[in-house]
């Protein structure tokens, strides 16, 4: 007879007999997307290449994006457009941009003559998609914002488009208060979340190898194990560090 | 007339636009997606740093 022990983080919890809801999402979640996956050391030695950067770049464009808009949204319209600084800060929040879907157009690219889309990465292609089509929607109202004769010929010439479709009443480009709404708060969160889950399948999948990839190569099958399986252990030959490329 | 107004206006330019034989393409455009055909030709043919001798 052995003795009940007091649990502790370091002891590895018993999965098998999760009952509640949230017992069952961890195990869900734990067999979809084990600690080593969603933060692994290693990553094949085909990832050292410039083919996998363009994801990653994007990103770190989105980061800048997204401070660079926290504090332009903080200090206000008269701020970015009369100081140098704010003007600065604007200019940054735009060339970002301009980054961000240079990045992404060419990761699009990459990732198409791959085939990106192969064992089973259907879903993390579709979420790659619809974060580029979310991200346009969020660029075209920043340009709506810029308070200025480019950004009013622009709402006056979308608005005949967007009633033409029967979205106007509902999203009026030439109403500014409402898209100040859309473009800092709704549509960030959108990309966001988007982009987060793009990101999340990336890591349940692995990053896709590339086509001349033998089939028998076995950092294929290291890439994507089965769910309640570990990941066998590779050799200093067959990884590298390359953490963070996508 | 207010600051902020004057500079919105000012921000305002008429831009460069190319043509041929019917085809046109603001050069702000045609800048950026030179410049994305070159990454992608560049992400390919490069080599990356610390890769070489990698199986």
């Amino acid at each position: 007879m052995t003795a009940p022990t007091k649990p502790t983080h370091s002891v590895p919890v018993q999965d098998d007999d999760a009952h509640t809801w949230t017992g069952k999402a961890r195990r869900w979640m734990l067999g979809k997307l084990p600690p080593d996956k969603l933060l692994p050391e290693d990553q094949p030695s085909y990832v050292m290449s410039w083919a996998y950067v363009f994801g990653m770049g994007a990103i770190a464009s989105l980061l800048w994006i997204i401070v660079s808009g926290v504090v332009l949204g903080l200090n206000g319209p008269q701020w970015y457009h009369v100081s140098s600084l704010g003007s600065f800060i604007n200019s940054t929040h735009l060339w970002s941009v301009e980054l961000f879907f240079m990045f992404m157009v060419v990761h699009l690219w990459l990732k198409f003559w791959m085939a990106a889309w192969r064992g089973g990465r259907a879903l993390t292609w579709i979420t790659g998609m619809v974060s580029f089509v979310v991200s346009i929607v969020a660029a075209f109202t920043g340009y709506l914002l810029q308070t200025n004769f480019d950004s009013q010929w622009i709402a006056f010439e979308a608005k005949d488009a967007l009633n033409a479709v029967g979205v106007g009443a509902w999203f009026n480009v030439t109403n500014v208060g409402q898209l100040f709404v859309w473009h800092i708060t709704l549509l960030p969160l959108a990309v966001g979340a988007v982009v987060v889950l793009h990101v999340l399948l990336v890591r349940v999948h692995g990053v896709v190898p590339p086509l001349e990839a033998a089939g028998s190569d076995a950092q294929l099958h290291d890439s994507d194990p089965a769910p309640s399986q570990t990941l066998p252990p590779v050799t200093a030959q067959e990884s590298t560090k390359a953490g963070g490329a996508a | 007339m207010p600051g902020w107004l004057v500079a919105g206006v000012a921000t305002v330019g008429a831009g460069t636009y190319l043509g041929w034989d019917g085809f046109t393409i603001q050069l702000g455009n045609l800048i950026v997606i030179v410049a994305m055909l070159v990454l992608f030709v560049l992400a390919l043919v490069l080599p990356f740093p610390g890769g070489k001798g990698r199986k």
